[in-house]
């Protein structure tokens, strides 16, 4: 309360606080940030393959949640919530995309914006309607309970698990998209899509699995997240705005740029938060206006025609 | 085709004119005999949807009882999704005033909304029987003569909380609650009497409503230092908050106490272990051993599929109770508002609170007691165990000088 960062004044016990409640809010901050990008990551890949606004991707994420829930109170087991889940989402998402974004992909990008917003009102109203309004949580694994202390700062051991588990999957997308031949057609779709198309690939297909990989992951984000927040209906709009700015920050359909976009933004809210909460809220919105003054196309995306 | 004369024209014109002027009349009449609509101004989306599911729960179970039929008239109730947004609330309200032109409106859950569309409510002479917000200014300087509350204001579970802090638990706190109206006035409640008690606020922070991680305001608690925490959060903000609190591993070392919302019974199953050990007060705990709470708590798990019912299902019950035992006073006549108003000011009824009455001075309600509970595990799960109670607390009312 009230220290000054680096203020000389400080009696050297002092200044190691100072230090170590930098870095625990940093640690936050990236916890907070990987949680973005799992979340992000996926609308970014939707929208750089498909050329959709996927409005309802806050919706998959809020499946995985509940969805985790279901599995847990069947199994009692996080691991195995962690892998059905977005499997299970991942299907809803290939049936959503088979059903209701195919006949729209001619069409403009309000009618897709108009389907997909139209389907977050949906998708919260199944889920009172299988799960009720009432708000559920997903308990932490028994093995990752505790707190750990890292460099002086107090972390609980789940915040390191989503930190380690986040940035592992980040480098596995990396590898699958850069490194396999599946992430050589996926480039070339979200490069341009009807040429590779002409090229012979089977784009339609690519396109249901690249849109259902998505939501997976916005499924997977939602179980993540399910011992630091809680399952509700209302988690899926609310959790939708940052992960918008994630993707505006870092580019449209970048995948690199999902996650610095999302580290970004993570250590820009958490440290809003802690330094100046009267203004918190501005902060990343503030970062994306300097991010799009300076870059319009974001940090890693194409630049504009 | 026959042409329009001026005296057809005029004719005509006349004829609207009396049709336009005794629409109103005519529709009047017409609603003694018809159904007596109850508006819905509640949030069903959002962080606090919860909220207004218990509300509504809580009305619905009294209406039940009475077979939706009131002193002759079908009890229709018309629900509107405020979205917890002041804007979406206020034309919701316009829309059940002029457009269904209902009988009683209820509602809202957030404090920001009850403000916003007070001015209106007191313009149109609605009668408004407030089921959940508690900004405080409704019972002090911008009390209306429509306007009732069955529920709180934000003083009321606050106040006593301050002293009572300072004595049993710790001198030196850290304060928390989300960043609107309600938030500032519990706070400022339990500041008031907490500081005049010989308490230290050392810390506080407002994090935003529907906050999803409380990551770098537990991090300021830890290095604060406090020993203590006060804090007020509601629905999906207080599992959050709870739970977050224990991953941090403060509850070892900071005791957190607060306002009864932090774990009503529609938090407490999510909240699980973490929210062992909180201490809270409130006016309502499922555990209240009187019998309408004993016969409220059996019918309401029986209609809502075991759903523990929580102050805000309290607070729709006293709602819905209030406008069954006004309606039938007046036989009906909800035309004559000055009528019902003096009607309902001398409602009282036992409610699973207590005694319910209004202060007349302030049109809110007089807590028949203000338990400090603490949550412990009992049969059935964890729930709110009363260790202590202050009686008959009401709002100051400062500034209120009703009839206004």
């Amino acid at each position: 309360m009230g220290r000054e960062p680096g203020s000389p004044r400080l009696p050297p016990s002092d200044r190691v606080l100072v230090v170590s409640d930098v870095f625990a809010q940093a640690l936050n901050g990236l916890a907070y940030g990987v949680l973005l990008f799992l979340l992000s990551v996926g609308l970014t890949l939707i929208f750089g393959m498909l050329d959709i606004v996927n409005l309802a991707h806050g919706s998959y994420y809020m499946l995985g949640a509940y969805a985790g829930v279901t599995v847990l109170m069947m199994t009692e087991s996080f691991w195995l919530a962690l892998v059905v889940a977005p499997v299970a989402v991942g299907v809803v998402g290939a049936v959503v995309e088979r059903l209701c974004l195919r006949p729209l992909y001619r069409r403009g990008p309000l009618d897709q914006v108009l389907l997909t917003f139209g389907l977050i009102y949906l998708f919260e109203d199944l889920v009172k309607w299988i799960w009720g309004g009432r708000i559920r949580s997903i308990p932490a694994p028994a093995l990752l309970t505790t707190s750990v202390n890292v460099l002086g700062a107090t972390v609980p051991s789940y915040r390191v698990f989503v930190i380690v588990f986040g940035l592992a999957v980040a480098v596995a997308l990396w590898l699958l998209v850069e490194k396999t031949r599946l992430g050589a057609v996926i480039r070339a779709g979200v490069f341009d899509s009807e040429m590779a198309a002409g090229m012979g690939i089977p784009i339609d297909r690519v396109f249901t699995g690249v849109f259902a990989f998505g939501a997976g992951l916005a499924g997977l984000s939602g179980v993540i997240a399910g011992p630091i927040q809680s399952a509700a209906p209302s988690i899926g709009a609310t959790i939708l705005i940052p992960a918008l700015i994630v993707v505006v920050v870092g580019g449209l359909g970048s995948l690199k740029g999902s996650l610095v976009g999302s580290l970004i933004i993570g250590q820009a809210e958490t440290f809003g938060k802690a330094w100046l909460p009267g203004a918190s809220m501005l902060m990343i919105y503030a970062v994306m206006a300097l991010i799009l003054m300076l870059r319009p196309q974001g940090l890693f995306g194409r630049p504009l025609k | 085709m026959k042409a329009v004369t001026r005296r057809t024209f005029l004719g005509g014109a006349a004829a609207t004119a009396v049709g336009v002027a005794a629409g109103p009349w005519v529709l009047r009449a017409h609603a003694q005999s018809g159904p007596l609509k109850v508006g819905l101004v509640l949030p069903y989306t959002g962080a606090y949807a919860v909220l207004g599911e218990s509300i509504t729960q809580g009305m619905e179970l009294v209406f039940a009882r009475e077979n939706w039929v009131v002193a002759g008239r079908k009890v229709e109730i018309i629900k509107e999704d405020d979205e917890m947004k002041p804007p979406v609330g206020i034309r919701k309200t316009e829309k059940l005033i002029d457009s269904d032109k209902v009988d009683i409106l209820t509602g809202p859950v957030h404090s920001g909304i009850l403000l916003g569309m007070r001015d209106k409510v007191h313009a149109s002479k609605t009668i408004l029987i407030v089921s959940n917000a508690g900004a405080d200014d409704i019972s002090r300087a911008k009390c209306s003569k429509w306007i009732f509350r069955t529920s709180f204001s934000n003083w009321q579970p606050n106040w006593p909380m301050g002293p009572w802090v300072a004595k049993n638990v710790s001198k030196e706190v850290f304060v928390a609650a989300p960043n609107y109206q309600a938030g500032k006035d519990q706070m400022g409640a339990f500041k008031e009497s907490f500081l005049a008690s010989g308490g230290k606020v050392i810390g506080e922070d407002y994090p935003k409503l529907g906050e999803t991680d409380y990551a770098p305001y537990l991090t300021k608690i830890k290095q604060s230092g406090a020993k203590a925490v006060y804090a007020f959060f509601s629905g999906t903000d207080a599992v959050g908050f709870v739970r977050q609190f224990d991953e941090f591993g403060l509850k070892q070392s900071v005791k957190l106490t607060g306002a009864g919302f932090l774990v009503e019974p529609d938090v407490l199953p999510a909240q699980g272990k973490a929210a062992l050990g909180i201490i809270s007060g409130h006016f309502y705990t499922p555990l209240l051993d009187n019998p309408t709470n004993v016969r409220f708590v059996k019918e309401f798990r029986e209609k809502f599929g075991g759903k523990m019912p929580d102050g805000f299902a309290c607070q729709g019950y006293d709602t819905a109770e209030t406008i069954v035992r006004a309606v039938k006073a007046t036989n009906g006549n909800t035309q004559d508002k000055e009528k019902l108003v003096a009607v309902i000011e001398k409602t009282e009824f036992d409610s699973p609170r207590g005694h319910f009455r209004f202060d007349p001075k302030t049109h809110n309600v007089i807590q028949p007691y203000i338990y400090v509970s603490e949550v412990k595990e009992v049969a059935g799960g964890l729930n709110n165990v009363p260790i202590d109670k202050v009686a008959d607390v009401k709002d100051p009312g400062a500034g209120c000088t009703l009839p206004a």
